[in-house]
């Protein structure tokens, strides 16, 4: 037990296949050998972590969101509210106001600004949290309602369960959604560090470029993981050089590594040089987090 | 005009890749929207001209004008997204976190807020090699919402086919289940799905033909690297069946996919046996299917 923060590893890729998920479950599993480590799947549109473990169901909760919720028995029809939702999730359809809850953003503007209180927020569900346990290794993950379209929040309510819970951790692996857009900076941007994903080949470095355009407005440290090493050309190589972005791993091509994944197995006990790369991630992170104890 | 949209839950399927294909047989006749805005790769194979470029706005952020400003706090108050955070009484607006509520600016009481509009991104229509024209963006960094831009895209690509009598529109469609994918959906008269046999392929490829029900269009599916994992690609099959949806092809396992892209060709440019042989065969199925005429 220490009183110190967990070190919080992400993993993210600009676009999802990349082998986001193959690299944070193996990693996972790699700590879990020797420390108690903690993996949160914040793909919660996708979530494909759990996949790969079939653990002990621990903990389960539904996530709220706050959403108005209209009290036709105060309210005047004064008409303000759907003129204050930048969203378009509140609107007045004759003598009735209606909230569209996938739309809301939880700003609050018109539940306070309404002039006779007739909008109190109330809980929404937008997701389910799952906890999950295989010895050392803690699993947690979200799931996003279908049709629900706010990732964000769902996203910062789940890392603040694991703060809460998983506090006294060493490590806290966080599988990012694909992308640059809202949902990665959310499950990012309290990174101790970025762990981007890529394949060597023209789409992978492309989609790698944006990523790292994300992380530097982000201004986070990060490093590089080459997946499918020698499948396509040396350009991602190049690129991190000519960028001087860290070059963590390189993971070998191979079909064995693809047909392990598509059952649903981890590969990182199956193959030695796979297993190193694994350890020199580590120490990576570990190292280029100051003060981050193991 | 019949819209065809190529979709996968799941990066890494190779979905651009096939889309690509399909575009360069239907070379002349087909409009292509690339609405995989937020990891737009589709360009790096079509040789794109860039002949039109805009800038796109979808949303608002908060601006502090200093020059009004009376430090009274009431707009940090109300941001629920820490948006706005004041050093030296000097009260600024963090552009990362703030979600363009437009609460701050409706209670600062000397109206010192703006909101301006949010630059999320830019698009284009290009001439490309297959003789016809494409319509595709780029998605700005932590922006929200790629629906909208999305749903640009599309519209776009509809009007040049509609005003240059083309017969399909070929749309590389958004990962996911959220609002990107329902707005490349809308509208369509023919879906494929493209999947891969391994655990996360049929659950991603079950939770996006859940979307696809939904709209009521008729759907195909090819299965790529079908050979990696035989006994998941019987699954898949069975799921095709069960529901309905016609099984297109299934393509093998082939690094010949990775060589092309590092060329920049598509399949059908590079390998002239097989693989190009089921593609094209899958290519008139699609608009056979496209057009109600099979
Ligand atoms: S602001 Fe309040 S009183 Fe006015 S229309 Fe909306 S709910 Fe009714
Ligand atoms: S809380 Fe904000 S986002 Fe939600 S309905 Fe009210 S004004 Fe719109
Ligand atoms: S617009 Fe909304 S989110 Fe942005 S700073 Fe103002 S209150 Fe906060
Ligand atoms: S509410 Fe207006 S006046 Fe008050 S601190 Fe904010 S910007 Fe300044």
């Amino acid at each position: 037990m220490t009183d110190l923060k967990p070190l919080k590893i992400a993993i993210a890729s600009g676009k999802g296949g990349t082998g986001k998920t193959t690299l944070s479950t193996n990693l996972a599993a790699f700590i879990a050998e020797q420390h108690e480590v903690v993996l949160v799947d914040l793909d919660v549109e996708e979530p494909n972590s759990g996949l790969f473990f079939k653990g002990e169901l621990t903990h389960e909760e539904d996530i709220f969101k706050m959403i108005p919720q209209w009290d036709a028995s105060k309210c005047t029809l004064c008409g303000i509210c759907p003129k204050l939702c930048s969203y378009h999730a509140v609107i007045q359809l004759g003598p009735s106001i209606l909230v569209f809850p996938e739309l809301c953003h939880s700003c609050y503007a018109c539940s306070e600004l309404c002039p006779v209180d007739a909008l109190p927020m109330i809980p929404k569900k937008t997701g389910t949290l799952r906890d999950f346990r295989i010895d050392k290794l803690n699993f947690v993950e979200s799931r996003l309602e279908i049709g629900e379209e706010q990732a964000v929040q769902l996203i910062s309510k789940t890392k603040k369960y694991v703060a809460a819970t998983y506090g006294n951790v060493s490590i806290a692996i966080f599988d990012s959604p694909p992308g640059t857009s809202c949902p990665v900076m959310e499950a990012t941007r309290d990174a101790d560090f970025v762990i981007l994903v890529t394949e060597p080949t023209p789409f992978g470095l492309h989609d790698l470029s944006l990523a790292v355009e994300t992380m530097r407005t982000l201004k986070k440290p990060f490093g590089v993981v080459v997946n499918r090493y020698g499948i396509g050309n040396d350009e991602v190589i190049h690129y991190c050089r000519e960028e001087n972005i860290p070059l963590l791993a390189k993971i070998p091509n191979s079909r064995k590594i693809a047909e392990l994944y598509s059952s649903g197995k981890l590969m990182y006990q199956d193959f030695p040089e796979v297993r190193q790369s694994l350890s020199d991630i580590l120490d990576y992170c570990i190292k280029a987090v100051k003060g981050a104890k193991v | 005009m019949k819209e065809i949209v190529v979709i996968s839950g799941k990066g890494g399927t190779g979905k651009t890749s096939i889309t690509a294909s399909f575009a360069m047989l239907g070379g002349s006749d087909v409009v292509v929207a690339d609405c995989d805005v937020d990891a737009a790769d589709m360009h790096l194979l079509m040789q794109p001209d860039f002949n039109f470029a805009e800038d796109f706005y979808s949303g608002e952020v908060a601006y502090v004008d200093q020059s009004n400003c009376i430090s009274c706090g009431k707009c940090r108050d109300v941001c629920r997204f820490d948006g706005i955070s004041a050093k030296n009484n000097r009260y600024v607006v963090d552009p990362i976190s703030c979600e363009g509520c437009g609460y701050c600016a409706r209670v600062c009481p000397t109206k010192t807020i703006i909101n301006k509009k949010r630059l999320a991104g830019k698009w284009f229509i290009s001439k490309i090699k297959t003789g016809s024209i494409m319509v595709h963006a780029r998605l700005g960094i932590g922006a929200d919402n790629s629906g909208k831009l999305v749903a640009k895209v599309k519209n776009e690509a509809k009007e040049i086919a509609l005003e240059e009598h083309k017969g399909f529109i070929l749309v590389d469609g958004s990962p996911g289940i959220g609002c990107p994918v329902v707005s490349s959906l809308s509208g369509a008269n023919f879906v494929v799905l493209v999947t891969e046999p391994s655990v996360s392929g049929l659950h991603d490829l079950k939770r996006v033909y859940e979307l696809v029900k939904k709209f009521n269009i008729k759907a195909g599916c090819i299965i790529n690297k079908a050979d990696v994992n035989p006994a998941k690609c019987a699954e898949i099959v069975a799921f095709l069946t069960e529901n309905d949806i016609v099984h297109l092809t299934d393509l093998p396992y082939d690094e010949n996919f990775t060589r092309a892209m590092v060329l920049g060709q598509t399949m059908v440019e590079y390998d002239h046996g097989k693989l190009k042989e089921l593609l094209a065969e899958s290519w008139e199925k699609v608009k056979r299917l496209g057009s109600g005429t099979y």
